[in-house]
């Protein structure tokens, strides 16, 4: 064998022996989830295709309200009640308001395992990854499609291999890995491929910290984006479930497109400059630039390691009093555990507003949508014009170091002082 | 599938996002017309009133790159989109757009061989675009067949409306 390790799992779960890229194959989905933006189109198809009930999946399809909590308009309140009655009626998984992101949760409780395959109708669906899982993004109708069949075609991508060496500095988060690999490979870098990422200073990150490096894989156009389950993924999902799992690696021989090196052990708070995430820079390239609002959260840094650097930097402080700084913890489990350790006290006695358990204001949708004219240093996953509100609002993309020594100081901080 | 024979309604650049074709903000809404009347919103001013039914849109590498939302094709196709042609196209949104039933195709430099206004001759089972005006014939992979026979169908939900349908 030598197999990169999305050709393995493809593979496997298409029966075959090898696979190589550029075939088609036909796998079979361990797993599936849709949050409610993609799952009231998912419902649509599910009713114009005729389906009685949808097809049971080994691991289960989920629905979990996250992107619009709580509803804030009408619309939102009927699509969320048409969700809860989908669920109730085929006896499905489903996540209620305030619950938390729907890729965070599925790690938390261990229904998204090392070696599974899973398909989500959201494109961040990639940092799945993070605990060793085949997991990519799809839309509504092709997720109504898995719950007809249980399998989906997939084209078996090549694979860019990733060694991320050095030792991190103290400052520095798995965020400011990712960004840095971003503004090297570009935003078609990893275009219908698979990134697997390796190396002493991914093996140090934490869980969180991984979720923010497969999590962005998708800014750089990868189809999935892998680290391979170790010891501490192992001892993390035992915890969190009984459910047997197989840790999937790639072979030691397996044939990559391209091999790319990076030595972190420098490396500066990093920064995407809009309109792009890989016009990334050193934060201190563009200090001094004035902000109306900072972003703590989202599915790729709204972890308790998250917070708790926020904290750190908030503690004693207070936040700049021109600055909306809104903080999201992703999962009530989350939010619980900053709360014990007096994270959220720090953040709230700075000034910082608390939001519910969600995706906030990444998505644009409200929860601190952004004016004309304004700019936002956001820990989220994009900073195309529009993402967060007006076209015309500057996003820039950081880790929450940078984004709370930002809020502090009202402009673009390089959070080195405070650390 | 028929020849496709439209005139080029714009010729956008490389990178265009799903944010930039259907905001974040009506991501509840999920019917054709509806999401047509907001694509492109707040980037292409006169996009509402330039598209006509048949159109056909160029860009250039990444179309469609980020978000999953299926919106986005939706709104393109209730646009009157009958075709886009890129250099590249984001996955998520390349998977999206087949299963909805709008061709997307991916033809190496057209977007250096178009310009707005030009009527393009698309054969999709051939892999042929020929350009009325320059006389220009570029060539494409054509799909697999069986992607090809989601198309031919109408898209993913009629494909599998006709095999439920039949079965009963």
């Amino acid at each position: 064998m030598s197999a990169t390790f999305a050709e393995k799992i493809l593979a496997m779960k298409s029966g075959k022996n090898k696979v190589s890229p550029g075939e088609f194959v036909i796998a079979k989905v361990d797993s599936s989830l849709a949050n409610d933006v993609t799952a009231p189109l998912l419902i649509r198809r599910f009713q114009e295709m005729g389906l009685e009930k949808p097809y049971k999946l080994p691991g289960g399809f989920e629905i979990y309200i996250d992107h619009y909590v709580p509803a804030p308009t009408i619309r939102a309140a009927i699509e969320h009640k048409n969700i809860r009655e989908f669920c109730k009626r085929f006896d499905l998984y489903f996540s209620e308001t305030g619950n938390g992101g729907h890729l965070r949760l599925p790690i938390e409780r261990g229904h998204c395992r090392p070696g599974m395959l899973f398909v989500g109708a959201d494109s961040h669906t990639v940092l799945l990854g993070a605990v060793g899982a085949f997991a990519a993004g799809i839309g509504s109708s092709e997720q109504t499609y898995v719950l007809y069949k249980g399998d989906l075609w997939f084209k078996v991508p090549e694979t860019i291999k990733v060694v991320v060496d050095g030792k991190l500095p103290e400052y520095a988060m798995g965020k400011d890995i990712i960004l840095k690999i971003l503004g090297d490979l570009g935003e078609t870098g990893a275009l219908y491929k698979a990134v697997e990422y390796t190396g002493p200073a991914i093996t140090d990150l934490s869980i969180d910290g991984r979720i923010a490096v497969c999590g962005l894989t998708l800014e750089m156009g990868g189809k999935i984006g892998v680290i391979e389950a170790d010891d501490k993924v192992v001892e993390y999902m035992k915890q969190r479930t009984k459910e047997p799992f197989e840790v999937v690696k790639a072979d030691k021989d397996a044939k990559y497109e391209k091999i790319h090196h990076v030595d972190v052990s420098n490396l500066e708070p990093q920064i995407a400059t809009p309109p792009r995430m890989d016009m990334v820079k050193d934060v201190k390239e563009v200090e001094g630039l004035p902000i109306n609002e900072s972003y703590i959260g989202s599915c790729v840094n709204g972890g308790l390691e998250d917070l708790a650097v926020a904290a750190k930097i908030l503690k004693g402080r207070k936040v700049h009093p021109e600055v909306r700084c809104i903080v999201i913890p992703q999962t009530k489990e989350i939010y619980q555990n900053a709360l014990k350790e007096g994270y959220i006290q720090a953040i709230y006695e700075a000034g910082a507003l608390l939001a519910p358990s969600g995706c906030g204001p990444c998505v644009g949708g409200h929860m601190g949508v952004m004016a004309p004219g304004e700019r936002v240093v956001s820990t989220g996953c994009r900073n195309f014009p529009g993402r967060m509100g007006s076209p015309e609002a500057e996003i820039f993309v950081a880790s929450p170091t940078t984004a709370a020594a930002s809020a502090i100081e009202g402009k673009i901080t390089d959070p080195k002082k405070y650390l | 599938m028929d020849k496709i024979k439209g005139r080029v309604v714009y010729k956008l650049g490389d990178d265009i996002g799903t944010d930039m074709i259907l905001a974040g903000r009506y991501l509840m809404l999920t019917g054709d017309e509806e999401l047509a009347e907001h694509c492109f919103e707040g980037h292409i001013k006169d996009w509402k009133d330039k598209v006509k039914r048949g159109d056909i849109l160029v860009a250039g590498e990444n179309f469609g790159c980020e978000s999953s939302r299926e919106h986005a094709p939706i709104s393109l196709k209730g646009s009157g989109i009958a075709a886009v042609l890129a250099e590249s196209f984001g996955r998520i949104f390349y998977r999206n757009s087949i299963a909805v039933g709008l061709p997307v195709i991916q033809v190496s430099g057209i977007s250096k061989k178009v310009e707005e206004g030009d009527i393009l001759e698309i054969e999709v089972e051939k892999g042929t675009v020929a350009n009325t005006r320059t006389k220009e014939v570029s060539h494409f992979n054509p799909f697999p067949d069986f992607i090809q026979d989601f198309m031919d169908e109408g898209g993913l939900t009629k494909f599998v409306r006709n095999r439920i349908n039949k079965k009963a």
